[in-house]
């Protein structure tokens, strides 16, 4: 490609692609739906848009998009982590599209935050007046920081097409950006729990813990194979490029390791603290947090370490209950584990779920399109190549 | 010296002057009244009431027979609020001097952690609004002099209109001591001040013949100063930060040594 070229001619006339499937029609439907929503709920307000209420302050929005979206783009760091500073080479055909992942995650997980203040146009606000007492300004720089981090690392696979004079740049970069981009994560993933540290009075004893933001660091990592095992099932079958087992159950295994070290920090926490009894006490509060432990932690490692990680099956079946129970973990601390305190009631509207629900058809849309067109996939072999 | 108000349950009779005089003194839009159970109305504070009277029925064992208390309720103005330690904006502040803690509209990004963080679910929002602004009792305390009654020495507009001498205003410390005086003075009070100790110390101060939960506070409120709980997670950030940063450079130095080494000797070297 020239190098004389300006950045916008060579944007214009790369050769774009995005197949249209019934599936994306379905996808690009439920966007618009979500954007329209997003539209309505900037004119309008909170009150009108969403069910949010005086004892509910947080919602949907903060739960899921926000809580849930953070911990699921978990993969991105833990694979930085284990191929870029390990450099465990193995892995390397799944780190580009994990790390893609991921940068949506965030940016969604943006989306989401702005839809929800609501003094939205004051966003900018905690950079310059400092409420440095609040693990929620911990979580607001960190969040921000490392989308910027995130992006920036996707400048190396943007500039192989698109933008090349820079991709010396961008590469020279990657060590330093990968380093910042796991720091960061370290931060603000224990920092989203220990956002309800304060909650002390509120929160259900089976989910308030002072470890609280280590087993949302944890879980958050174990979650990252895990979701990479969902995503490479789903991208294989419609991109058509298998991830080798091997390397799926290598991460799992790893997974497995850091699952058995939260189950049992856990166990010890809810023993240390003397609230074991209430896990059997047969309440709402103890059955869902029997069954989260169950479905999300204790079956999934028994997939991890027996023969059915050895099939695509069984690797798609733990990274859905892991990825599902990571889910169900959030929710219990945003929802279950508050509803006694906060009385009152609350069920997201049908604008929350659109705006929600549009969020997350936007990411597949957008990976869709960034995996057709750029080498997110197929990096493996070019890394090899380029080895060789 | 920081200033409280001393709420005694006995001598409330409900009126509800106090109401009426913060939405007057606050500007605060007038509604009509809404009864959905008992007396109390509004239910509860919202985006445009900063206190409200919550009158309870309660039972009286001792004569088998039915009694009715009420007791105001706003912002308690802790020595350590929790809301102020959680926002992220510091739109949220205790005064040092009159201890009041006071809501900085144009620094609020509207995230409701403080609605969340507070122990005694006080602050409300503007849910009706476009741009909502969160709602709770200021003291009367106003650093910008319009809704000021504090820093000219005036007794917040409740106190002031208070026709039996349920609330009090004055020194807290002073205060403090008049509440165990008239507690050990007469034995149909609780052993027991409200916000004495309550989540690390309030200015305000609740004495009482009935338990204090009749009036919508928690049963389980610790004393310990709640932004102690996110102060001892924070602290690890630096920590953290340096030394993981380091580790992770190290790391990332030895392994790429490590693959060269093993590819140079064209061997495979297990980790």
């Amino acid at each position: 490609m020239s190098e004389n070229k300006g950045l916008l001619t060579e944007i214009m006339e790369y050769k774009w692609k995005f197949t249209m499937t019934t599936t994306r029609k379905v996808l690009l439907m439920l966007a618009g739906l979500g954007i329209a929503c997003m539209i309505f709920r900037l004119a309008t307000g909170l009150g009108l848009a969403t069910n949010l209420n005086d004892k509910w302050p947080w919602g949907l929005w903060i739960g899921f998009d926000v809580l849930t979206g953070v911990a699921l783009a978990g993969g991105g760091y833990g694979t930085a982590l284990i191929v870029h500073v390990l450099h465990r080479g193995k892995y390397h055909a799944i780190a580009r599209s994990a790390m893609l992942t991921s940068l949506l995650g965030y940016l969604l997980v943006m989306a989401g935050l702005f839809m929800d203040i609501g003094q939205w146009f004051n966003f900018w606000r905690p950079f310059v007046s400092w409420g440095h007492t609040s693990v929620l300004f911990e979580v607001f720089w960190c969040v921000s920081c490392y989308t910027t981090v995130q992006v920036l690392e996707f400048g190396e696979v943007i500039t192989e097409k698109v933008g090349t004079k820079y991709h010396n740049v961008f590469k020279k970069a990657l060590p330093v950006l990968m380093i910042v981009g796991i720091i960061f994560p370290t931060l603000h993933q224990s920092s989203l729990g220990a956002l309800y540290l304060i909650m002390v009075d509120k929160l259900y004893p089976l989910w308030w813990s002072p470890f609280l933001g280590l087993f949302f660091l944890m879980s958050s990592f174990f979650v990252g194979p895990a979701m990479i095992c969902v995503e490479t099932g789903l991208a294989g079958r419609a991109f058509k490029h298998e991830v080798p087992i091997h390397v799926l159950r290598g991460l799992v295994r790893i997974a497995g390791c850091f699952m058995v070290l939260y189950l049992a920090l856990k166990l010890y926490d809810l023993a240390n603290r003397g609230v074991f009894n209430l896990v059997f006490k047969g309440n709402l509060e103890g059955n869902l947090f029997l069954l989260e432990l169950l479905l999300g932690v204790i079956i999934p490692i028994f997939i991890a370490f027996s023969g059915m990680s050895n099939t695509r099956k069984g690797l798609i079946t733990f990274g859905v209950l892991v990825s599902g129970g990571l889910i169900f973990n959030r929710m219990n601390v945003v929802f279950t584990g508050m509803s006694a305190a906060l009385g009152g009631w609350y069920f997201p509207s049908v604008m929350e779920w659109a705006v929600s629900i549009g969020l997350v058809a936007i990411g597949v849309l957008a990976y869709c399109f960034i995996a057709e067109n750029f080498n997110i996939m197929g990096h493996d072999e070019h890394h090899h190549n380029a080895a060789a | 010296m920081a200033k409280g108000v001393l709420v005694d349950i006995t001598r409330c009779m409900g009126c509800k002057a106090c109401q009426v005089a913060c939405k007057q003194w606050n500007d605060l839009p007038s509604k009509n009244p809404e009864f959905t159970d008992g007396l109390t109305s509004p239910p509860d504070m919202d985006g445009y009431n900063y206190t409200i009277v919550r009158i309870e029925v309660v039972e009286d064992k001792k004569n088998n027979d039915y009694t009715i208390r009420s007791a105001k309720r706003q912002c308690m103005h802790c020595e350590h609020p929790a809301c102020a330690s959680a926002c992220f904006a510091k739109a949220l502040q205790r005064d040092p001097k009159t201890g009041a803690v006071v809501y900085y509209p144009h620094l609020c990004v509207g995230c409701r952690y403080c609605m969340l963080a507070c122990p005694f679910d006080i602050p409300k929002y503007e849910w009706d609004k476009q741009f909502p602004l969160v709602a709770k009792c200021q003291f009367c305390f106003d650093p910008e002099g319009k809704y000021d009654r504090l820093g000219y020495g005036l007794a917040p507009a409740c106190v002031d209109t208070c026709p039996t001498g349920a609330l009090k205003f004055g020194e807290k410390d002073d205060l403090l001591k008049e509440a165990w005086n008239r507690i050990n003075s007469d034995p149909k009070y609780l052993k027991h001040v409200m916000g004495e100790k309550e989540a690390g110390g309030t200015s305000w101060l609740y004495i009482s013949d009935v338990p204090f939960t009749t009036f919508g506070f928690r049963p389980n409120l610790g004393t310990n100063p709640l932004p102690e709980y996110s102060h001892n997670f924070l602290k690890w950030t630096p920590i953290i930060a340096v030394g993981w940063g380091t580790l992770l450079t190290v790391m990332y130095h030895y392994t790429k040594r490590r693959e060269q080494v093993a590819s140079e000797s064209n061997k495979d070297v297990p980790m």
